[in-house]
């Protein structure tokens, strides 16, 4: 059918343009936070200078006890994290 | 200065929790000092292996602390985390999962307040997040009041461990209560470790004489004057009240007996 528009052509006149947001709100340690839609959580905490061996996430109310996981964990818009640490304390 | 460790091992049963052997019969906290440099100097003077640490946020812009974890090596020391400011078993249990989660051990002090004022235990709350947490298969050290029901029934939920009170967390009044620590420790199976209100040495050489494995303490040594000097006092003092304990005091009298011969005097 070599008449019909390509199908890229087709969609692009047909479906309305979807604005993928850039940024995504979140809140973090009991703040707002806004950061860049698509972030990992290893990268949201190297973007905080925080080593991941140092502290522990609490994500969505879940503890995340496998490291090795975070880059694969992507943050979306209404999460909750809780980042911890040991401080000194009886 | 004092008793070398290897003469203390010859006086001295060996100090287990959980099967796990421990050096030092003192435990201290890592809170409240000037510095980082002082709490160092005075856990090493303390000889202590175990140390409590609090699990909490961490401070997003990184204008305070930067967590203890930079200064306190945990190949070196037993890092022992507590759920101090958990007002509900709930709370204590997620507290008690995170410090899990950070990788060292399975091991918790667990302490659910129950009272702002007094920071008294809620003991009801602490024996239903000591059965939670012993099924997931944490070692609960469980702080709690000075009361053997209280403490036995935390010995029937699990804790490897029963921690009562000399006095308030953080008062300094030393042990209020001999009586009722020596009846927790006569019917108790699993050791005894008495957590907080140590004041001086005195108070921490009390405790070790009613029989107890064990002592934690925090404020007595960093709320000090000189912490590293009150360190050292308290190691000695945990010996020499354990050492005291061991051997058998002498029986109490309300009348004088004589050291010296009554016979041989002269001109009778």
């Amino acid at each position: 059918m070599p008449n019909e528009p390509p199908a890229t052509i087709f969609r692009r006149m047909t479906t309305p343009l979807v604005h993928e947001p850039s940024t995504i709100a979140l809140t973090v340690n009991g703040d707002k936070r806004t950061i860049a839609a698509g972030t990992s959580l290893s990268a949201y905490l190297a973007s905080l200078k925080l080593d991941p061996r140092l502290v522990v996430i609490e994500h969505n109310r879940e503890i995340l006890r496998d490291r090795d996981a975070y880059p694969s964990i992507v943050l979306g818009a209404g999460d909750n994290l809780e980042i911890v640490h040991f401080v000194g304390g009886g | 200065m004092t008793a070398t460790p290897d003469l203390l091992a010859t006086l001295d049963t060996p100090f287990i929790i959980g099967e796990r052997e421990f050096r030092s019969r003192l435990m201290v906290g890592t809170g409240k000092y000037a510095s980082n440099a002082q709490m160092i100097a005075a856990i090493e003077a303390s000889g202590a292996e175990v140390v409590t640490v609090s699990v909490r946020r961490v401070d997003l812009d990184r204008s305070k602390d930067e967590g203890i974890l930079h200064h306190l090596d945990p190949q070196r020391f037993m890092l022992l985390a507590n759920t101090a400011g958990c007002f509900s078993a709930d709370d204590t249990i997620r507290y008690a999962r995170l410090a899990r989660a950070a990788g060292f051990n399975e091991w918790v002090k667990l302490e659910v307040i129950g009272d702002q004022q007094t920071l008294l235990p809620d003991a009801a709350a602490t024996i239903e997040a000591t059965r939670v947490l012993a099924a997931e298969g944490f070692k609960v050290m469980a702080y709690t009041n000075d009361d053997l029901i209280s403490a036995l029934r935390l010995e029937d939920a699990g804790a490897v461990c029963v921690m009562p009170l000399a006095s308030p967390i953080g008062s300094g009044l030393g042990m209020l209560n001999e009586f009722a620590i020596r009846t927790i420790k006569h019917r108790l199976g699993v050791p005894v470790i008495v957590d907080a209100g140590v004041g001086t040495a005195s108070d921490a050489a009390i405790v070790m004489e009613q029989g107890v494995d064990g002592v934690l303490m925090n404020t007595g040594i960093a709320a000090a004057t000189d912490p590293v000097r009150m360190a050292t006092a308290m190691r000695l003092a945990v010996d020499a009240g354990r050492l005291a304990y061991l051997a058998g005091r002498m029986p109490k009298r309300e009348v004088a007996v004589p050291s010296s011969p009554t016979t041989g005097m002269l001109d009778r």
